[in-house]
């Protein structure tokens, strides 16, 4: 191979490592700090991108010249800090002590706020910012013509690390910083006040976010789809380079900057299947990422569902709702009906994740993985082999099932924070396999065609069967809850000394339930894809493992019949709100973080709460 | 300063559901230093978290300087002019000498002379030859000696210090007395935890027996010290 | 007959020597109390011999049979019961069920997926508490017991493996005093009805020397002193083990007033 192409793709892999550490090198402070992995980093780093776009081509109408053009980066870096600032003072600090799950899901509700926000003070076009005054010309490096802005880009980064390193090693900020990550409420009690220490740690992690967004300008278009996309990223780079690891974090981004930038050469389609063989291995081997430190286990996840007396009331109760739901097609019109069989497949699919959350207390957030897995199995079957929906569904299953084994064996290792992050990286990945390997999943336009027989293709008749699976499926995923499968789970949930004490295998039964679990959601998948006639990636994309977080969320982790009364209400508000108003995400996020904030039993959680303190 | 500084009635404080102290009463003079005395496990440790606000407590009364300190974050405690150096010294590892006593500075309110590194450095001459060294390259003493440095960078009227002899070599141990002493003739007053009871006894004015979660004793160290009954009963010695 | 061997135990932390040569045997039907001041390394051990911590050299036998490689789950089926410092228990299950979770382990039936576990094992179960004093609360949420009676659960749940030796890591720590002499006399009862061994940790030195057939001094990472409560009541270096080095004090005697 030419010895100059392979110079030029290390230089390429550098430029993109430099801006990824930028950006994940503000996440790690943060979480080192306080111990909150913010998920809305990537929307900072957005809206980072987005403001120098808009703002630099106005400074540069004032003034041409390199002056304009790096004060605006400098400039939009810094309102990004004060949005950061915001963060903090009016959400974060409110849920420092709240178990990981309502850490994420409340700074989720941030990226949705944003989401629509962004939209609306921006605009919904990418905007491709002004390339850098000076920096027009390529240069030529061995004969090949090489961006000269890459080569700042190149640098940028190690400035970053050796201004950071310069903060944190010779000012008082940067040692209360580095003795805060260490050790909270020692520096507490050496009288500083952490509020002031946290506000100041989001302030910075924010400018870096938008700093980090506002260098891709002019070499990516600031688009609405950045957010997510990042967030992955720096997610794998924190977790490689150990959480709250500044060094670490660097030495992930070179890393993998590299291993993109080569690995293209190798899988064309998608080089973040590397990446993900990468994070693999490093978490087999180092399961603290490359410099992180063990992380004390906290129990703030041990929260779901509980033992409670037997009452016939609840088979009843069932009966009734199963019979309502059988008479429906005699009163529906067919909108209802479809309706009506989405919130059923939905129900499964948050069901399906309650046996890991309030079950297992397993924090999976990349659920989305499974559910469209299942649906994929089922179009690629009826692509592939022309399987007929009797066929295709369970070959969904299977698909769903096998990628719940895979994922599963690799997360059972990890705990809390690690595990969520890990889960969602796994999705993210299955997301851009789905979006880039055209050839077989296409695309983003999906597979078609995915229609049921014609036997069930009435709405009615297509209805009663997914009414009759789903129930079907409830049934025995309820039975596997009380019996001793279930009873593991949450025994290792509780606490895992003692389960381990009595003989538990932890890590195998923790194991299964990502099997099951990833069949139910699977099957919930190519349901759903036989509903609507086709799949697409966005059935793998983090806004669907997020809404089934949002069932559970709305119907609490406590019960069994939580996640199924979430499904119907968050369905059906969307169905009701969505077509009155372009700001369904901005609502729906600031619903999640209220529901965070006052509610953080869940509906029917907190009915429960009620009736029991009553009684 | 001179009064009362540290006030406490029916102290009780529980680890989630493991209730630890029982209701316990003491008092901290002004430039005294008062030792709590008991076995491993007598939750004397305990007390002190809970002044500190580390553990979720209940009290009848926990003055510190006439002002209830119940339910008052610890960084306000702390800046009440109220110290801490644990059990475990804390001691931030990643962070130099000089590093840890910079990010225990704080200017006290009070009238004495602010403490400084090159005091320290004078009354822990150990650390003054290892200013670059970091927390984790420091044997158990030496980390002790800097715990006790950082908090004293915060210019406290008051100290309380868990354990400071445990685990460090026997010829620290003189060591350390004499710096207890040092910062009592400096007009710190200090709440001492101890299991030594010898160093106890060498150090302080008044001793404090809990056993139990219980206080079994407040007095003169030397009416405890001369009640056999009472220290067979307590110590076993 | 011995019915725990350990052998030579050696366990360092980067280079803090936590454990060094600790050996020690437990009979059956014996209560043997492992004592020493905080940091000698009392959990170290313990850990080692429960299965949660690796040796870096030093051996585990369990009725002449070598467990030192086995993981803290398999030791349970070999015998070993165990409670914890701060009690653990499943908190989202009733009284019963975390007896019987503890009797599916032991033969086997964790993974169905169909049968509930409310029926099974529960006259097993009951009995186990009738042992321990608690059939009157079986139905309760073990969340809502009171903390001694947690650690009498605990024991319990210990028993439900039909062990030979069981672990006890400062039973009585975190207890009302008036229910730390009860815990230890229904122990006491058991360990000899049973004809089982029981190696415990503890602080409180009534507990130690009222219910202790022999007593282990650990300091510092080794076994100063074993033999009955009145021996080692009487030994010397277990004083000045608990009394802290009085030699390096000796000039403040005439302390400044």
């Amino acid at each position: 191979m030419d010895p100059s192409f392979l110079v030029i793709q290390a230089l390429n892999g550098l430029a993109s490592a430099s801006s990824l550490f930028i950006t994940a090198c503000g996440l790690t402070l943060v979480f080192g700090v306080t111990r909150i992995v913010n998920f809305a980093h990537g929307s900072l780093y957005m809206v980072g991108a987005y403001t120098a776009a808009t703002l630099v081509p106005k400074l540069l109408d004032l003034s041409y010249g390199p002056v304009a053009f790096w004060a605006g980066l400098l400039i939009a870096a810094i309102a990004v800090g004060l949005i950061g600032i915001l963060l903090e003072v009016l959400l974060l600090r409110r849920i420092y002590r709240a178990p990981e799950l309502l850490q994420l899901l409340a700074t989720f509700g941030v990226v949705l706020v944003f989401q629509d926000l962004v939209v609306q003070i921006f605009g919904p076009q990418d905007i491709l910012g002004p390339r850098a005054p000076g920096l027009r010309q390529p240069i030529e490096i061995l004969g090949r013509r090489f961006p000269s802005y890459e080569l700042v880009l190149i640098a940028a980064g190690p400035v970053v690390l050796g201004s950071m390193w310069l903060l944190l090693r010779k000012t008082r900020f940067g040692i209360l910083i580095r003795a805060a990550t260490q050790d909270r409420d020692m520096v507490a009690a050496l009288g500083v006040n952490q509020a002031l220490l946290f506000t100041a740690t989001l302030f910075l992690g924010a400018f870096l976010a938008g700093l980090g967004g506002a260098l891709q300008i002019p070499r990516v278009a600031a688009n609405t789809g950045m957010d997510l996309s990042i967030i992955a990223e720096c997610f794998v780079v924190t977790v490689v380079g150990g959480m709250g690891s500044i060094p670490g974090a660097f030495l992930a981004a070179l890393i993998i900057g590299e291993l993109q930038a080569f690995g293209i050469l190798i899988f064309p389609k998608s080089t973040l299947v590397i990446v993900f063989l990468l994070m693999a291995f490093v978490l087999a081997v180092k399961p603290n990422g490359l410099f992180g430190r063990p992380e004390a286990v906290g129990a703030s996840h041990a929260v779901g569902i509980a033992s409670r007396a037997p009452s016939r009331w609840s088979a009843v109760i069932a009966i009734v709702v199963f019979a309502l739901f059988a008479a429906l097609p005699l009163i529906a019109d067919p909108y209802l009906l479809k309706v009506a069989t989405e919130i059923l497949i939905l129900g499964l699919f948050a069901f399906s994740l309650q046996l890991l959350i309030g079950v297992g207390g397993l924090v999976s957030f990349g659920h989305a993985a499974f559910f469209g897995l299942g649906a994929y199995g089922a179009a690629l079957a009826v692509k592939w082999f022309g399987a007929s929906m009797e066929a295709a569904i369970p070959l969904g299953v299977l698909l769903a099932a096998a990628g719940g084994a895979l994922i599963g064996a690799f997360v059972v290792r990890l705990s809390g924070i690690y595990l969520a992050m890990m889960t969602l990286a796994a999705a993210q990945i299955l997301y851009a396999v789905a979006f880039q390997w055209v050839d077989v999943t296409g695309g983003d336009n999906g597979i078609v065609g995915v229609w049921p027989p014609a036997w069930a293709g009435a709405r009615e008749v297509y209805y009663l069967v997914t009414l009759t699976i789903t129930a079907g499926v409830l049934v025995l995923l309820a039975r596997a809850v009380h019996a001793p499968f279930g009873y593991s789970l949450r025994a290792a949930r509780d606490s895992e000394s003692r389960a381990e004490a009595i003989g538990l295998r932890i890590r195998y039964h923790r194991w299964t339930a990502f099997i099951v679990a990833g069949a139910s959601a699977g099957l919930a998948g190519g349901l759903y894809a036989f509903s609507r006639g086709s799949v697409d990636p966005s059935l793998l994309g983090i806004p669907t493992s997020v809404d089934a977080l949002t069932m559970l969320l709305l119907g609490g982790i406590q019960t069994l019949a939580g996640p199924l009364l979430g499904a119907a209400v968050l369905h059906a508000l969307r169905d009701w709100i969505m077509p009155l108003t372009h700001f369904w995400r901005l609502l729906l996020g600031l619903s999640i973080i209220t529901m965070v904030l006052v509610f953080p039993r869940g509906l029917v959680g907190t009915l429960a709460r009620r009736r029991e303190e009553r009684a | 300063m001179t009064g009362l500084l540290l006030d406490v009635e029916n102290l009780k404080a529980s680890y989630g559901r493991a209730q630890v102290l029982f209701g316990l009463s003491f008092r901290l003079q002004a430039g005294e230093i008062t030792a709590l005395i008991g076995r491993n496990g007598a939750g004397k440790t305990t007390t002190l978290k809970a002044v500190l606000g580390l553990v979720p407590a209940t009290a009848d009364r926990l003055l510190f300087k006439d002002r209830s300190i119940l339910g008052v974050p610890t960084y306000k405690i702390a800046r009440l002019g109220l110290g801490y150096v644990p059990e475990d010294r804390r001691i931030f590892t990643d962070l130099t000498v000089e590093e840890n006593l910079e990010a225990g500075r704080r200017s006290g309110g009070s009238e004495r002379a602010p403490w400084t590194p090159e005091r320290l450095f004078r009354l822990f001459p150990n650390l003054a030859a290892m200013k670059g060294r970091r927390g984790n390259q420091m044997s158990g003493g030496e980390q002790q000696m800097l715990s006790i440095a950082r908090t004293l960078m915060g210019n406290p009227d008051a100290i309380l210090l868990d354990e400071p002899s445990e685990g460090i070599a026997p010829v620290l141990v003189q060591a350390m007395a004499e710096a207890v002493l040092a910062m009592k003739a400096e007009g710190v007053a200090i709440l001492l935890s101890e299991q030594n009871w010898a160093f106890a006894a060498a150090v302080a004015d008044k001793a404090c027996v809990i056993e139990r979660g219980e206080m079994r004793f407040e007095g003169a160290m030397t009416d405890f010290l001369g009640n056999e009954a009472l220290r067979l009963q307590t110590l076993g010695v | 007959m011995t019915l725990l061997k350990v052998e030579r135990l050696t366990k360092s932390f980067g280079g803090v020597v936590a454990a060094s040569d600790v050996s020690l045997t437990v009979r059956r039907g014996e209560m043997v109390a492992l004592i020493g001041p905080n940091g000698a390394g009392k959990s170290t051990v313990f850990n080692m011999i429960g299965g949660q911590l690796q040796p870096d050299s030093g051996h585990v036998l369990l009725d002449d049979a070598p467990i030192t490689q086995a993981t803290a789950s398999e030791r349970f089926r070999k015998g070993i019961g165990r409670t914890f410092q701060v009690a653990q228990a499943f908190l989202s299950m009733t009284v019963l069920e975390n007896v019987q979770m503890a009797l599916l382990s032991r033969y086997g039936e964790t993974r169905g997926l169909w049968s509930p576990v409310r029926p099974c094992h529960r006259e097993e179960a009951l009995g186990l508490l009738t042992q321990v004093g608690m059939e009157g609360v079986a139905d309760r949420p073990s969340a809502e017991l009171a903390y001694g009676d947690v650690k009498r659960m605990e024991l319990a749940i210990a028993l439900a493996g039909d062990p030979k030796l069981i672990l006890m890591d400062e039973p009585t720590a975190g207890m009302a005093p008036a229910e730390r002499s009860a815990l230890m006399e229904l122990t006491d009862s058991l360990a000899r009805s049973r004809h089982m061994g029981v190696l415990f940790t503890e602080h409180d030195m009534d507990v130690v020397f009222g219910h202790a057939d022999r007593v282990l001094v650990l300091l510092r990472g080794q076994i100063i002193a074993t033999g009955t409560p009145d021996e080692i009541r009487r030994d010397p270096r277990v004083r000045e083990a608990y009394l802290g080095d009085t030699h390096g004090l000796a000039p403040l005697t005439a302390r400044p007033a």
